[in-house]
C-alpha cells in the first residue's frame, strides 16, 4: 500500500507538542516531527522508543577495556618483560596499577568514537549526505510535523487536522 | 513548558524569538570581517609564520639552538606544553562537568569554549613534536610492531601514558564539539545565499535535518560523551601531572600533583575563555547572549580554582619544611629566593592575590577589571610551570653542575609563534562556524531569557 507523507509547519514548539499529542489521540499516524533544536516531551509524545546507542557505547568501552590489558599484557608482559630501575615487568597483577592510565584512556577512546560512528551511521547523516529539507527555516524558528496518510482523502484530511491545530501551513 | 524564578538572573537579554537568535549568531559568518577582525588576523598569522621559521630552523639544525643544557634539560618547550594543555581543560569543563551538573549558564560559551580546547591541545601537541628534536621519529612513542628487536613502548611510564592521554583527549574533544555544531552547520545551509557556501555547509552538516529520532539519540550523545570527558579531563592534566610526580626530582616529587595542576589548569583555563570572550562578544555584538552573569560565573570559577592552587603551592612549602629532608627544602627555598625569586613572586602574585580581588562583586561584573585580572592569570600560570620545571632542574644534586637557563630568540620564536598558531584558527573560527551554540541555546528562550522573565512576573501578577 502506498503512503503519503504530508507536512505541516508550525511556529511554536509548544503548539507542535500539542498537536502531536492531540492528532496522535485522534489516531493520525504522526511519524515524525523536525525541529531546529530538541523538544521536551517530544519522545514520549511520538511513542519513540529508547535509543540503544548508550547499551552500544558501553560494550565498545569493555572492548577497549581488554584491548589495552591485552596489549599491555602481550608487549611488556609476554614478550618483552624488561626490568627498568630494579622493578621488573614479570607478572601482569603486579604491572597493573602502572597499566591503569592507558587502560583508562583507550576504554574512554574506544567508548567516545564507536559511540559517535554508531551515531553518525544509525542515524544517516555523514559528509556528502543531501538534506531533505521541507522548510527552509526548519532548522531556524520552524517545526514540521510529518503525517503518513493511506489514500489521498485522508492526506487531505490530515493537512486539515493541522491546520486547525495551528499549523502555518501545509504541504506535500 | 519549564517555569524559572524571576529572581535567577535571565541567560538571555534583549527581545529574542528563535529566528532572532538565528540572525544574531551567523550574521558574523554571513556578513564580511569588519577592520578589527582583519587586524587580529594579520598580527596572528606574522606570529605563526615567526612560528614556522623558528620551528623550521630548530628541526633542521637541531635542539643545540635552544637554551637548554645538561642540567636543564626541559625549560620553554614543557612549560608551553603545560600551559596550553593546561587552557584547554577550560573548554572540557564549561561543556561537559557543567552539562553533567545542568549548568545553563554554559549554553552561551560552550562552543567558543571547546574550540579554544581544539586549537590550545594542537598548540601543546606542536611542542612535543618540536622539542622532540627529530619529529620524523615521533611515531617511537607509540606501540608499534618494529624492528628493533621488537622493543616495545614501557608502559609503566607516565610519558607514554601522556601519549594515550594527550591524543584521547584530542580527538574525543574533536568528536564532541563537531557533533554539537552539526545541526548548527544545519540552519546556516539553510539559510546560505550563494552556491559555495551551501555546498560547504552541506558537507559540513552531514545532511542533518533534525527528525525526532535523530535530535534523542543526539542528545544521548551529548550526554554520554560529556560523561565520558568528565573523568577523561580530570585525568589528563593528572598524567601530565605524573610525568613530574613520578621523578625522584626534589620539587616535583610530590603527590599532590594531579589534583594540583587540575585545579591549576581550570583556572588559566578560565582566564583564557574570558580574554577571549570579551574580546569576541564586543567585536561580534554578543553582549545580549555572553552576558555580565556569565562573566561572573565564570569568575567564581576563577576565584575558587585560584585558591586551590594558592593552597596547593603553601602546601608543598608545609611539606617540604615537615619531610625534613634537606634536598626537598632546599628546592623550595631556592624557588623562593634563589636566583629565580622573580619569576616565583610574580607567580605568587598573579596567581595567589590577583584572584582574590574576585570577591569584590564590583570588580566580578567588571569588564574591564576581569579583562585585565584574567591576562594576569594567564601569565601567573605560565610562570607557575616554568618555577616548577626550571628552579628544580637548574640547582641539581652536585653543585659543580649548577647552572642558569636562557631562552634564545628561537624558543621566545615558538612561544610567540605558539599564540599565532591559535588565534588564526581561532579567527577563523569566529568567522565561519557559529560561535555560539544556537540549537543548544533556543531550548532556554522560554525558560531563562529576560523576555520570559517579564512575561512570567506578568503572568503571576506580582
Amino acid at each position: 500500500m502506498a503512503t503519503k507523507k504530508v507536512y505541516g509547519i508550525f511556529e511554536d514548539d509548544d503548539v507542535v507538542l500539542e498537536a502531536v499529542k492531540t492528532l496522535r489521540a485522534k489516531k493520525y499516524n504522526v511519524v515524525d516531527v523536525i525541529s531546529p533544536f530538541p523538544i521536551h516531551g517530544m519522545d514520549p509524545a511520538l511513542g519513540l522508543k529508547r535509543t540503544r546507542l548508550s547499551i552500544c557505547t558501553f560494550l565498545y568501552g569493555i572492548t577497549g577495556t581488554s584491548l589495552a590489558f591485552l596489549m599491555m599484557y602481550y608487549m611488556n608482559i609476554f614478550d618483552w618483560p624488561m626490568d627498568i630501575g630494579g622493578k621488573p615487568s614479570f607478572a601482569f597483577y603486579k604491572n597493573m596499577p602502572a597499566f591503569i592510565p592507558v587502560t583508562f584512556e583507550f576504554t574512554v577512546l574506544c567508548a567516545a568514537h564507536g559511540m559517535a560512528i554508531t551515531f553518525f551511521l544509525r542515524s544517516k547523516i555523514l559528509p556528502g549526505v543531501e538534506p531533505h529539507v521541507i522548510d527552509d527555516r526548519m532548522a531556524d524558528d520552524r517545526f514540521v510535523m510529518t503525517i503518513e496518510a493511506a489514500t489521498g482523502a485522508e492526506a487531505e484530511d490530515a493537512k486539515a487536522a493541522m491546520t486547525a491545530m495551528g499549523a502555518l501551513y501545509t504541504k506535500d | 513548558m519549564h517555569y524559572e524564578s524571576e529572581l535567577r538572573e535571565p541567560l538571555i537579554l534583549g527581545d529574542k524569538t528563535y529566528h532572532q537568535i538565528t540572525e544574531d549568531i551567523c550574521r558574523p559568518i554571513e556578513g564580511k570581517a569588519n577592520k578589527w577582525w582583519w587586524i587580529a588576523f594579520t598580527i596572528a598569522s606574522a606570529a605563526l609564520l615567526w612560528w614556522i621559521i623558528s620551528v623550521s630552523y630548530t628541526v633542521g639544525t637541531g635542539l643545540g639552538v635552544w637554551g637548554l643544557n645538561k642540567t636543564v634539560g626541559w625549560a620553554w618547550d614543557i612549560t608551553n606544553f603545560v600551559w596550553w594543555v593546561g587552557i584547554g581543560h577550560a573548554g572540557t569543563l564549561i561543556s561537559a562537568i557543567l552539562l553533567l551538573f545542568r549548568q545553563k549558564w554554559r549554553l552561551s560559551i560552550n562552543r567558543s569554549a571547546e574550540a579554544m580546547t581544539i586549537f590550545a591541545v594542537i598548540c601543546a601537541a606542536s611542542f612535543i613534536v618540536s622539542h622532540m628534536g627529530r619529529p620524523w621519529v615521533a611515531y617511537w612513542p607509540l606501540p608499534l610492531p618494529n624492528q628493533f628487536g621488537s622493543l616495545w613502548v614501557n608502559f609503566n611510564s607516565p610519558l607514554v601514558w601522556d601519549v594515550f592521554a594527550i591524543s584521547t583527549y584530542f580527538s574525543v574533544s574533536l568528536v564532541f564539539w563537531y557533533s554539537g555544531l552539526i545541526p548548527d552547520f544545519a540552519a546556516v545551509r539553510d539559510r546560505a545565499k550563494t552556491k559555495a557556501s551551501k555546498f560547504w555547509y552541506t558537507i559540513l552538516s552531514f545532511g542533518w535535518t533534525g527528525t525526532a529520532k535523530n535530535w534523542q539519540r543526539f542528545e544521548e550523545l551529548s550526554l554520554v560523551l560529556a560523561g565520558l570527558s568528565t573523568p577523561l579531563v580530570l585525568s589528563v592534566h593528572s598524567v601530565v601531572s605524573m610525568d613530574f610526580a613520578t621523578s625522584v626530582i626534589p620539587g616535583w616529587h610530590t603527590t599532590i600533583f594531579p589534583p594540583y595542576f587540575v585545579a591549576g589548569a581550570i583556572f588559566s583555563g578560565f582566564a583564557m575563555v574570558q580574554t577571549l570572550l570579551i574580546i569576541t562578544r564586543k567585536v561580534l555584538n554578543m553582549e545580549d547572549y555572553i552576558t555580565i552573569y556569565h562573566i561572573d560565573m565564570m569568575n567564581r570559577i576563577i576565584l575558587l580554582t585560584g585558591s586551590i592552587v594558592g593552597v596547593a603551592y603553601l602546601t608543598e612549602f608545609f611539606i617540604a619544611w615537615y619531610s625534613g629532608v634537606e634536598y626537598e627544602q632546599y628546592a623550595f627555598i631556592n624557588r623562593a629566593t634563589g636566583p629565580y625569586w622573580w619569576a616565583y613572586w610574580s607567580m605568587m602574585t598573579c596567581n595567589v592575590i590577583t584572584p582574590q580581588l574576585f570577591w569584590s562583586s564590583k570588580l566580578r561584573t567588571s569588564v574591564f577589571a576581569t579583562f585585565i585580572i584574567s591576562i594576569f592569570v594567564n601569565i601567573g600560570m605560565w610562570f607557575e610551570r616554568f618555577v616548577i620545571i626550571v628552579t628544580s632542574l637548574h640547582r641539581d644534586y652536585v653543585p659543580s653542575s649548577w647552572a642558569m637557563y636562557h631562552p634564545t630568540w628561537v624558543e621566545v620564536g615558538i612561544f610567540i609563534g605558539s599564540l599565532g598558531l591559535f588565534f588564526v584558527p581561532f579567527l577563523l573560527f569566529t568567522r565561519f562556524f557559529p560561535v555560539i551554540a544556537m540549537s543548544e541555546l533556543k531550548t532556554i528562550v522560554k525558560s531563562s531569557s529576560s523576555q520570559a522573565k517579564k512575561k512570567g512576573a506578568d503572568n503571576h501578577g506580582h
